[in-house]
């Protein structure tokens, strides 16, 4: 029997929140890893909506390069609000 | 399996039960998700608000472009850039959220480069001076963020979700804004009656931010129902002036309102009348930028056809190479 494809599920909690990545399992196709993922990730209510993704199609960062994929970011502190001190009287700004 | 648009939906004859089960839904303040049943008016009325504020964020990038080459320092520059960088990434983030509605991205391009859409009418207004860039950044993101704080709690999911993340990088921005007007406020005469004039110039347009007077607004009281709005526009404009007034008295600078006056016993400020001749104007296109901005977007467009196109040529290189 040949191998079954790998899944993605990722679970909305409750409406308005995003799916949230949960975990992944193996199904002939995409319709049978919905039920797959009804019946192992939601047996206890723990969502209202799945999606499921062929793993095969998730394009990923490395983590091997983690460093300095993400380092442009590391060197803009003024990107962030604290980096702009504000008076007392206005400090809820 | 699923449209994610339901583009057939007709409004008008909508079962009523189902009408009404939308409406309890509401009520409970659970979120309305892309595949969940929708009245086909609650779709275009969050289309129409969503692609007008996604246009806003991206068209609102020109005034702001006008001063990167000239910005007082390389500190200034590489704020204002990031501010900028925000902006583009503020639009995509809405543009993504409309099109779970059944629109595409392309659509909604269109109808901006057409003048089909409108945007948010503060940005056909020019930044004279470097001084603007702190009134846009304090008046302009400070009404824009009074206005957006409550749309966190929109009644649409994804465009809830949107806010959430835009509100939480926005912050800088209103305050970077500030920072600018604190420093020139306290800088020599000249600094300060720079700051003094950007305050006159966006003081007033800032408040036309808000929309037309409760009054006058057409869409508002259908919006407060589904909760797409929270609070009315008079409502939110007050609260902004109620929060910002402080602030300019902080930096002794005047608003420009003769008649502006804390009441006591309403705990408000009470204002003068907005010039809505002026808005109506500058909604019609007549504003001092709107041909400019228009310009600049559909040059953009034109000149970044290239881009796209060479995205979409590397593409189909790779597939043929792996064939």
């Amino acid at each position: 029997m040949s191998e079954m494809k790998l899944y993605e599920v990722f679970i909305r909690a409750k409406s308005g929140l995003n799916h949230r990545h949960v975990g992944s399992l193996h199904a002939s196709d995409a319709e049978m890893a919905l039920m797959n993922a009804r019946d192992v990730y939601t047996r206890r209510k723990e969502g209202v909506s799945i999606w499921v993704v062929e793993s095969c199609h998730i394009t990923a960062s490395n983590p091997e390069h983690e460093h300095e994929w993400f380092d442009p970011a590391e060197d803009k502190v003024y990107r962030h609000p604290t980096f702009y001190p504000l008076d007392k009287e206005v400090e809820n700004m | 399996m699923y449209s994610q648009g339901l583009t057939d939906a007709k409004g008008g004859d909508e079962p009523a039960e189902l009408l009404a089960e939308f409406q309890a839904k509401i009520d409970r303040e659970e979120k309305i998700e892309p595949r969940d049943w929708m009245p086909e008016a609650y779709r275009k009325t969050l289309i129409r608000q969503m692609s007008q504020h996604a246009h806003s964020e991206i068209v609102g990038q020109l005034p702001e472009g006008n001063w990167v080459t000239r910005a007082p320092s390389l500190k200034r520059k590489m704020i204002l850039l990031a501010k900028i960088q925000d902006e583009a990434g503020h639009g995509l983030y809405i543009y993504s959220a409309t099109e779970t509605l059944g629109v595409t991205r392309d659509q909604l391009n269109d109808e901006l480069l057409t003048g089909k859409a409108k945007y948010s009418s503060i940005f056909n207004y020019p930044t004279l001076s470097w001084a603007d860039i702190g009134a846009v950044g304090w008046l302009v993101d400070g009404a824009a963020i009074m206005n957006q704080v409550p749309l966190c709690r929109t009644s649409y999911g994804p465009y809830s979700r949107s806010m959430i993340r835009i509100c939480k990088e926005e912050s800088f921005h209103q305050r970077q804004g500030y920072e600018i007007m604190t420093v020139l406020a306290r800088g020599s005469k000249e600094q300060k009656d720079m700051a003094q004039r950007a305050l006159n110039r966006f003081w007033w347009p800032s408040l036309m931010m808000f929309g037309p007077s409760d009054k006058d607004s057409k869409h508002s009281e259908q919006s407060m129902k589904w909760k797409i709005k929270r609070f009315t526009n008079d409502e939110l404009r007050q609260k902004f002036i109620d929060a910002t007034v402080p602030q300019a008295e902080h930096l002794g600078l005047t608003v420009p309102d003769p008649e502006l006056k804390w009441n006591e016993q309403t705990g408000h400020y009470d204002h003068g009348e907005i010039d809505w001749n002026e808005f109506v104007n500058v909604i019609k296109g007549n504003g001092p930028c709107n041909k400019e901005r228009m310009q600049a977007r559909i040059k953009a467009h034109e000149e970044g056809a290239w881009v796209r196109e060479a995205a979409q040529q590397y593409h189909a290189n790779k597939k043929s190479e792996a064939a």
